[in-house]
């Protein structure tokens, strides 16, 4: 079969949103690693030990624990999405594994429900937005088009199993073939594109974007700073100079 | 308070109430900014500088790779708005600059437009702005109008600490020449003289055999208050406020009276006669270093065994989290004691040993409330357990008052308001935004004054302190209400029979 311009397209665009993607979360991460921390800043009550504050970042990154104590209705509206993100995301993983892992496998129900819970979190953070005017008044126009691309991906996603029956095993070698670096012939269909496109514009503007809160949670000193100032001396490098000079 | 406009305090409202954005109400609300006096002890320009806005996003680049904090916090605030309604000066005042995410957007969007490339791509489109005059100046009222308690760090689901922010803007003005007056000033002080009020050695010493003769003749026990003792045990460092204010003073003489009778020996220094370092407020690790090293150099010329602080928010901020950085190592001190120790930390041991002995009947007329200082409650501990620094609060107080009741748990530990006057704020012509501030703090008063018929709000702070006494009136209580936790222990302890 003839490799149409549409699917060198779309090989190219995923090579180069996968390496923006991957490239630009290393510099990022990179950054914040190399940036000292001068003080003990852990918002107390805090943890005194190393593994103790590693499990509070892991806390707020599975269950949200700040926000849960911020905002109820918030925290539900979060949780939905993310968690539902995420169960989508495992769906999709089948289409980079042959044969497909046994849990991705198990996962494939429950990521349509996940799409679902994705959609309707990400359209009441929307309305959210919209309504409150706490949240109006900061709001900028990116913090608008990132739901709406967002929203854009559920909906094309769910739009090619609603409106077009997009031939899944093609678009599987399509990925398979990036995996091996062959370019094999995508499916040209409305959706589809549609949501491939999306999903490579967030990719691609994750490590530019307030998305680098994924990374950055690792990285926020008033919750991964284990609390133990008087047990032991905290010095940055930058602070030692000084030392040295007086 | 004769000139300048009316200020009024808001209405008090039940727990919790967010109200309605009112964009600019507090536009006109700032500082005095620093003359060339208060600038240049502190090695700051005088004036502002012809190329401000080429040297502030320099010095903003400077502090993006020396600190992890605000390198992190101006990348990933997502704008979700949990912090929005936690800020007492948001609620107090209404005003949407005044919501933590917003505060810190006015030094975001700088950052966005000089130092992502989204922002110097897409501009406006993802909130980037530049530095211009009118920006500035939002920074410097808006900025001023943040007391770096933290709660709002509590709540962000990634724990930005708008303080952090709000240090580093300041930073950034104070380079460019347009510092605040009421901090610089008082930084300017403690360097030449060794406290925030600027009294020197001698008064020091008249104040303190004044209070020795007070309590000689309140108690009839010879209670000292040594100054520039060598060879104490222990080195008390307490904010200056503690020599002179009330309540403050009767806090001091509190702690003397514990010393007295557990049988300790103390001293103050006249050199490090501060506990309060501004040095934090300004967000300048410099200053704070050098006023840090003074009580280190008083801890060595003293020959001291130990290092005590006094009632003090920001204060034990600074001593607990950072003083060993600051100014350690402290291993020519006695190891067995953490460095420093709050007062707190010793009263309660005492208590708890039969060191010393309270007898609660004579605080039997008051029924009190505590206020849990922000610095305290979200900065620091005082045992070794988390969460000590409600606890020891609350047992000395309980072993004090017959009558303790605590205020809304949405406005107390982790979670308490800040009295509206921390992070460099104590001003007069800050007082419209400190009554505004007290807001919420003073309806989780009144509920429990109404409910419990709480007499006394109990303050471990001197600023608490000095800014309850001067606002409460505001809201129609007495400012007789507010007392130091050491002036409970001071009325309670049973002075004489030593055990």
């Amino acid at each position: 079969m003839a490799i149409s311009g549409v699917s060198t397209f779309y090989a190219v665009l995923f090579y180069a949103a996968t390496a923006i993607f991957l490239g630009g979360l290393a510099w990022k991460i990179g950054q914040y690693w190399r940036t000292p921390s001068p003080l003990k800043i852990a918002v107390t009550p805090a943890p005194v030990s190393a593994p103790g504050a590693a499990l509070r970042v892991a806390r707020e990154v599975v269950l949200f624990e700040s926000l849960f104590f911020s905002s109820r209705w918030l925290w539900i509206m979060a949780a939905l999405f993310h968690a539902g993100l995420a169960l989508a995301l495992v769906r999709h993983l089948r289409y980079f594994q042959d044969p497909v892992w046994e849990p991705v496998a198990l996962a494939q129900p429950f990521g349509i429900y996940g799409g679902l819970a994705m959609l309707g979190g990400l359209l009441m953070l929307l309305a959210r937005r919209l309504v409150i005017d706490r949240v109006r008044f900061v709001t900028a126009p990116s913090d608008l088009l990132m739901l709406l691309l967002l929203i854009g991906i559920g909906i094309s996603g769910f739009g090619m199993s609603a409106m077009a029956r997009v031939d899944v095993v093609m678009v599987k070698a399509f990925f398979r073939g990036l995996l091996m670096f062959q370019i094999r012939p995508l499916p040209i269909d409305p959706p589809l594109l549609l949501h491939l496109a999306a999903v490579a514009a967030l990719m691609i503007l994750f490590p530019f974007s307030k998305l680098l809160h994924l990374p950055g949670i690792f990285f926020s000193p008033t919750r991964h700073q284990a609390d133990n100032p008087r047990e032991a001396r905290h010095l940055a490098p930058w602070a030692a100079k000084l030392e040295e000079k007086s | 308070m004769a000139a300048g406009p009316k200020i009024e305090a808001p209405t008090l409202d039940a727990l919790p109430t967010v109200p309605a954005i009112d964009p600019g109400a507090m536009a006109a609300s700032k500082p005095y900014v620093a003359a060339k006096a208060h600038q240049e002890p502190l090695g700051f320009p005088g004036e502002l500088l012809p190329d401000w806005e080429a040297r502030a996003i320099a010095k903003l680049g400077e502090l993006l790779g020396k600190y992890r904090s605000l390198r992190v916090y101006l990348d990933i605030c997502v704008k979700c708005g949990a912090c929005a309604d936690k800020c007492h000066f948001f609620l107090g005042t209404g005003d949407p600059r005044n919501m933590p995410v917003a505060r810190q957007d006015l030094l975001r969007d700088v950052y966005r437009r000089h130092f992502t490339l989204a922002g110097k791509v897409f501009g406006g489109l993802v909130g980037a702005a530049p530095l211009t005059r009118e920006r500035l100046d939002q920074w410097y009222s808006y900025f001023h109008q943040c007391s770096q308690c933290r709660r709002c760090a509590v709540f962000c689901p990634y724990g930005i600490d708008t303080a952090e922010i709000s240090m580093a803007a300041r930073e950034i003005m104070d380079s460019i020449g347009i510092g605040q007056k009421y901090s610089n000033e008082i930084i300017a002080k403690v360097h030449k003289i060794g406290n925030n009020l600027g009294l020197p050695q001698p008064a020091l010493e008249d104040t303190l055999l004044g209070l020795e003769e007070d309590v000689k003749e309140a108690s009839g026990q010879d209670v000292k208050f040594p100054l520039d003792v060598e060879g104490a045990e222990v080195l008390l460092v307490t904010p200056s406020a503690d020599f002179f204010a009330e309540p403050h003073v009767d806090g001091l003489i509190g702690y003397a009276k514990v010393f007295h009778q557990a049988g300790l020996s103390w001293t103050l220094s006249s050199y490090a006669s501060e506990a309060g370092n501004f040095g934090m407020f300004i967000g300048s690790y410099e200053q704070m270093r050098k006023i840090a090293l003074r009580i280190r150099k008083a801890a060595l010329d003293l020959k001291v065994k130990r290092i005590v602080f006094g009632e003090c928010g920001h204060a034990w901020r600074v001593a607990y989290a950072f003083l060993n950085t600051l100014a350690g190592p402290f291993d020519f001190l006695d190891p067995r004691y953490p460095v420093p120790q709050h007062i707190m930390e010793l009263t309660r041991g005492f208590i708890r040993s039969g060191a010393i002995r309270l007898d609660r009947d004579a605080n039997a007329d008051k029924v009190v409330t505590v206020h849990d200082s922000c610095n305290i409650a979200r900065a620091t501990r005082m045992g070794p357990e988390p969460g000590s620094q409600f606890v020891y609060p609350r047992d000395i107080l309980k072993a004090a008052c017959p009558k303790f009741v605590d205020m809304h748990p949405d406005t107390t530990h982790e979670r308490t308001f800040c009295c509206g006057g921390g992070g460099g704020l104590l001003t007069d012509e800050l007082l419209d935004l400190r009554v505004k501030g007290a807001k919420p703090r003073v309806e989780a008063l009144k509920q429990v004054v109404e409910s419990h018929g709480v007499t006394h709000l109990a303050a471990m702070c001197a600023i608490c302190k000095s800014q309850f006494t001067k606002v409460l009136p505001y809201y129609g209580y007495d400012m007789g209400m507010v007392v130091s936790v050491h002036q409970l222990v001071g009325n309670a302890i049973r002075m004489g029979e030593h055990s």
